[in-house]
């Protein structure tokens, strides 16, 4: 703030303070207490008395506070005021207050191995109350997800499941790309490779179509979901050959997906969530499967 | 003097309207033209086209009534919704949208935090992803496109007030964004929010 503003605030604050106290002070004596003004109103009159006591003094304590906390906290202008109060450093003070009081938790919890810590009913509570916090949006407060958003509770691992991979996953998130096959595949090609992954799921599907759906599914989508359709974590390409499915298992929306393709992404975690939190997310996380 | 000012009426409201007057002068006129709440952050950009008309939509669907832009500096804000909020970010903002009242959740960092595919899903029925919601569903802003008639003016109405768009980037205002829906301009507004201070904890 430059200094002519300052000095404006200043004034403007101190100044109306002494202008409360002159006409604080003025109307202390009244002339003649006990009679009225002389205003009448429809019959009801007006007393000339001065200010009660406790209110007179309640004003001058309030007038005294004020100049007392103008003194203590930032309030003059460009005057620091004498603790030096911010708002950023009183967050900060919170936050280190914080991280003393919980920083020992959570080291300790760091020491233990993620699949140990998956058996901890108390880091397990913590990592319920994180999963509340960033996760269950998406993946639903019981992390069962739902269309588009994968269930975490079905020991399907779409980018893997090892500690690693679930961190990496966590840290950094993962960007699935599902190609969209319109431009690729006829009409006829998507109704034969729907029917080729209705039987790779084990499930009724027309032989003769199937077929000529492998010679395209070899061709197309095993570089991903694998010649055998078991998928591949690396890619988070999806096994297709159980009943688990990211969006949805008819035929419609199987042949909708080869389509228009999908592109699920997962945010990264790393820039909000800090290592040692991430640590107990990927026990939560962990323990939610029926791995 | 009591009596003068009590039986003159233009006197009294003149003299009320000074005394109240008072705290709003000393709070308001020097942060008014305080350079350093102005100055944009560094690496901010006014909003494109896109973002803008999906800012639009914000506030005419009156997003700000339920949803907050603004986090304050409390440890319990900054750990649920990332760094507070500073003045430099919010310069080209005309007008902000703090918002006064959390019936939802801030909104200042969302940018970033929820895939675009979990927008459209929770805007056309926030049940269908948090089961909880009581927020309203939007599905017509799925079937409504972009009215681009009055684009090239609001750029040139928010340059005339100091954001700096470039003539160029007023005549190629509505470029590219031919058919695009009013949900894919909000979806791409909520993606930019915040997302200038990447440290978020």
């Amino acid at each position: 703030m430059s200094n002519a503003f300052s000095l404006f605030v200043i004034i403007g604050t101190l100044g109306s303070l002494v202008v409360f106290t002159l006409l604080l002070l003025m109307n202390r004596k009244v002339s003649n207490p006990g009679q009225t003004t002389g205003h009448e109103y429809d019959g009801i009159e007006e007393y000339d008395n001065p200010l009660p006591a406790w209110w007179f003094w309640g004003f001058l304590l309030s007038i005294v506070f004020a100049l007392g906390y103008l003194i203590y906290y930032p309030g003059l202008g460009n005057f620091k005021g004498l603790s030096g109060w911010t708002s950023a450093g009183q967050l900060a003070q919170q936050q280190a207050d914080a991280d003393e009081r919980f920083g020992p938790i959570f080291a300790q919890y760091r020491a233990i191995p993620v699949e140990e810590l998956a058996t901890v009913p108390a880091a397990l509570r913590m990592g319920q109350r994180l999963f509340a916090t960033n996760c269950a949006q998406c993946h639903g407060s019981a992390g069962t997800g739902s269309y588009g958003f994968p269930n975490l509770t079905d020991g399907e691992w779409q980018w893997g499941k090892s500690v690693e991979q679930v961190q990496a996953t966590l840290q950094n998130g993962r960007v699935a790309v599902m190609p969209a096959w319109a431009g690729v595949l006829d009409a006829y090609g998507i109704r034969d490779v729907t029917e080729y992954v209705m039987q790779l799921s084990g499930r009724d599907a027309i032989a003769e179509q199937a077929l000529a759906g492998q010679t395209q599914f070899n061709q197309l989508c095993a570089a991903c979901h694998g010649a055998d359709g078991k998928g591949q974590p690396m890619l988070g390409a999806p096994d297709l050959t159980n009943d688990r499915w990211l969006y949805g298992g008819s035929r419609e929306q199987i042949s909708d997906v080869l389509r228009n393709g999908r592109n699920g992404r997962m945010p990264g975690f790393s820039d909000r969530l800090d290592e040692d939190r991430i640590h107990i997310l990927n026990a939560y996380v962990r323990s939610l499967s029926s791995q | 003097m009591n009596d003068l000012i009590e039986k003159n009426l233009g006197l009294l409201i003149a003299l009320a309207v000074v005394a109240i007057s008072f705290g709003g002068a000393v709070e308001i006129i020097p942060l008014m033209s305080q350079r350093d709440v102005q100055e944009p952050m560094e690496g901010l950009k006014p909003y494109s086209p896109l973002v803008l008309e999906g800012r639009d939509i914000y506030i005419r669907e009156g997003c700000n009534n339920c949803h907050s832009q603004k986090i304050r500096p409390l440890r319990a804000e900054v750990e649920r919704y990332g760094h507070y909020s500073v003045s430099g970010e919010m310069t080209y903002d005309h007008p902000h949208l703090w918002g006064s009242k959390r019936t939802g959740p801030d909104l200042m960092r969302v940018g970033g935090l929820y895939s675009d595919d979990w927008h459209f899903a929770h805007l056309m029925d926030p049940r269908s992803v948090v089961p909880g919601s009581n927020m309203p569903a939007y599905p017509w802003l799925f079937s409504t496109e972009l009215n681009l008639d009055v684009t090239p003016r609001k750029l040139r109405a928010l340059q005339r007030i100091g954001v700096p768009y470039s003539d160029e980037d007023i005549a190629n205002a509505t470029q590219g964004l031919e058919g695009v829906t009013e949900a894919q301009a909000l979806v791409a507004y909520l993606q930019e929010l915040g997302t200038l201070i990447t440290e978020r904890r």
